[in-house]
């Protein structure tokens, strides 16, 4: 085991348990449980915002897999990479003040609370309950994986341990702290992230002979290497725009992303968070993903892409130094594995439980819940990493996509467009989620366009379709009623 | 009815410009990334290439100087448009029937 290498990490780790226990000290007792422990009493300013939207989004892939991608396609996989710069700013933008004000006038502690006020349909609840347990736990579960490897391989512990390891660091915070330990957890991973990023890029770019010598070596290697379109000229136009979809705009449709918008104190954060946010975001992803390129000629004939980021650190930077720059990826799975956590957890207890099971349980017995539930979810994440079923890494392939087609037009054409009704969301959600699943499966990727792109149009359809068709039917009866 | 009612809030006249703005500042994301890419620059062969600050043109106008770009817009765009209002319901009291 190195150790110059693992103590910033054990500090890195420490930090992050102190932090957690602190923030569950700081819950309010004068708000409800349920708004406190989920949504931390709305209290969020906009650094805190920015930072644990950031954080939540950025996992292991733009740390670990994007950074591989890149050294294998070039400068073509940064030009993809940027077109996540818009989550910076547009869900923000888009869901915005009237997401805001609306959870607040239905007093949602859940994306589905609110879909639940919006659409009054007991299957909407049920329907996103369920997808967003399923999915969301299996995308959970795989960042496990990913962050037990990470340790595994920067400490040389067995894989179990290292998930040991990962899992309690993870856990202890979430289940005593709730919201706001996650979020400013976020807030300082997602510091590490930033500062990270920035110090490897300055030592591969020194390491490489700067920029132009950098550049001239790729092109001798390969030529395609510096072009838009990949090491082969795979990437083509259309495909590297549909990404747009799925990393870009297509965010507004994550819970784990939208649930943020509606925590946070006014509309000062919200700005602030804004323009934080869109900095950060584009840093991470411009300067991540550009290591990897600049990567190659440094350390040339690396075979698996997921190490590319852990081998270039060790070669050029100090051991310590190293250290700090490992704990980025370690923050970015871990803050992003809080998040969903919690919010899985809130779908059990507060859209499943409280909504349907027992609608008039005392304060007491939702804490109990909310604790033991979350820690339950935690040690099942924990048992399925050990050795992840096929049906758990199969689920985790749509669970990013396919939230996206389920979600993102029954929150934002609910939100925006009166004529909005519960069959149009219902078919909206089945449609999309449904489509993503069929095309990834028997035809990825139809017409050159990543396959999140037609189910996201699918869904469009349906649910204006639906709702216009069953619109007439709906006021009628309204009307009839009253 | 909620539908008139949600007519009437100001506050909601403001949200829906400042999502057309979040739409628009994404299109025209998009169209700079697009076309420095994609266009003249980086479609034509890598001999005829120019570079700034080593950076092939193309990647240095579409991906460094279209981050910097999209990050003075986006704080020009929420300094100059967007506007403080109050989350809460207070004004309207006990008016909402939910």
């Amino acid at each position: 085991m190195n150790w110059q290498v693992v103590t910033p990490l054990i500090i890195f780790l420490v930090l992050i348990f102190i932090i957690g226990f602190w923030a569950s000290k700081q819950m309010n007792s004068s708000n409800s449980f349920l708004q406190e422990y989920f949504l931390g009493g709305r209290e969020l300013g906009g650094f805190i915002l920015a930072m644990t939207m950031m954080a939540t989004y950025g996992s292991a892939s733009s740390f670990i897999g994007g950074p591989g991608v890149a050294y294998t396609q070039g400068l073509g996989w940064v030009l993809l990479a940027m077109s996540q710069v818009v989550t910076g700013y547009f869900v923000l933008m888009v869901l915005g003040k009237k997401f805001a004000i609306m959870a607040r006038r239905y007093q949602a502690v859940t994306l589905i609370d609110f879909l639940k006020e919006r659409y009054k349909s007991k299957w909407v609840v049920w329907l996103s309950a369920f997808s967003i347990i399923i999915f969301l736990f299996s995308a959970m579960a795989a960042q496990w994986v990913g962050g037990a490897r990470l340790i595994e391989s920067l400490t040389g512990l067995s894989y179990i341990s290292a998930l040991f390891i990962f899992a309690i660091s993870v856990m202890v915070y979430v289940v005593i702290g709730g919201f706001r330990a996650v979020a400013l957890t976020d807030a300082v991973q997602g510091a590490i992230m930033f500062i990270g990023t920035l110090i490897l890029l300055i030592a591969v770019i020194i390491a490489g002979g700067g920029i132009p010598k950098i550049i001239s070596d790729l092109a001798a290697e390969n030529p395609n290497l510096i072009t838009p379109y990949g090491f082969d000229g795979g990437l083509t136009p259309l495909y590297v725009s549909s990404f747009w979809i799925l990393v870009g705009v297509g965010v507004v449709g994550l819970p784990q992303v939208t649930v943020r918008a509606m925590s946070y104190k006014n509309s000062k954060a919200m700005h602030r968070a804004i323009i934080i946010g869109t900095i950060v975001v584009g840093f991470i992803m411009l300067g991540m993903h550009l290591i990897g390129v600049f990567a190659r000629p440094i350390l040339p004939g690396i075979e698996v892409g997921d190490t590319v980021m852990p081998l270039i650190a060790l070669k050029v930077l100090p051991p310590w130094l190293a250290g700090v720059v490992l704990a980025a990826p370690m923050a970015a799975i871990m803050s992003t594995v809080d998040s969903l956590l919690l919010l899985v957890s809130s779908a059990v207890v507060k859209d499943v439980y409280i909504n349907y099971i027992r609608p008039n349980a005392s304060e007491g017995t939702i804490k109990k819940m909310s604790f033991s539930v979350t820690t339950v979810l935690g040690i099942l994440v924990f048992l399925m990493a050990i050795s992840p079923p096929d049906l758990l890494i199969w689920l985790n392939l749509f669970s990013f996509g396919g939230l996206e087609a389920a979600f993102i037009w029954p929150v934002v054409l609910g939100l925006y467009w009166q004529k909005g009704n519960k069959f149009g969301a219902i078919t909206s959600m089945l449609i999309g989620t449904g489509s993503y699943i069929i095309i990834h499966l028997y035809c990825p990727n139809p017409f050159g366009m990543h396959t999140v792109t037609l189910p996201i149009v699918l869904s469009f359809i349906a649910f204006i379709a639906v709702s216009l068709i069953t619109g007439k039917k709906d006021t009628n009866q309204v009307s009839l009623l009253s | 009815m909620d539908i008139n009612k949600q007519r009437k809030d100001p506050r909601f006249k403001i949200a829906v410009k400042e999502a057309w703005i979040g739409i628009g500042l994404v299109l025209f994301n998009f169209a700079w990334w697009f076309g420095f890419a994609y266009g003249p620059l980086g479609s034509g062969s890598v001999e005829s290439y120019h570079f700034i600050f080593g950076l092939p043109a193309w990647f240095f106008y579409s991906c460094v100087a279209g981050f910097i770009v999209m990050s003075v817009l986006v704080v020009l765009a929420v300094k100059l448009f967007f506007k403080e209002v109050s989350f809460d319901d207070e004004a309207e009291g006990e008016a909402e029937p939910k």
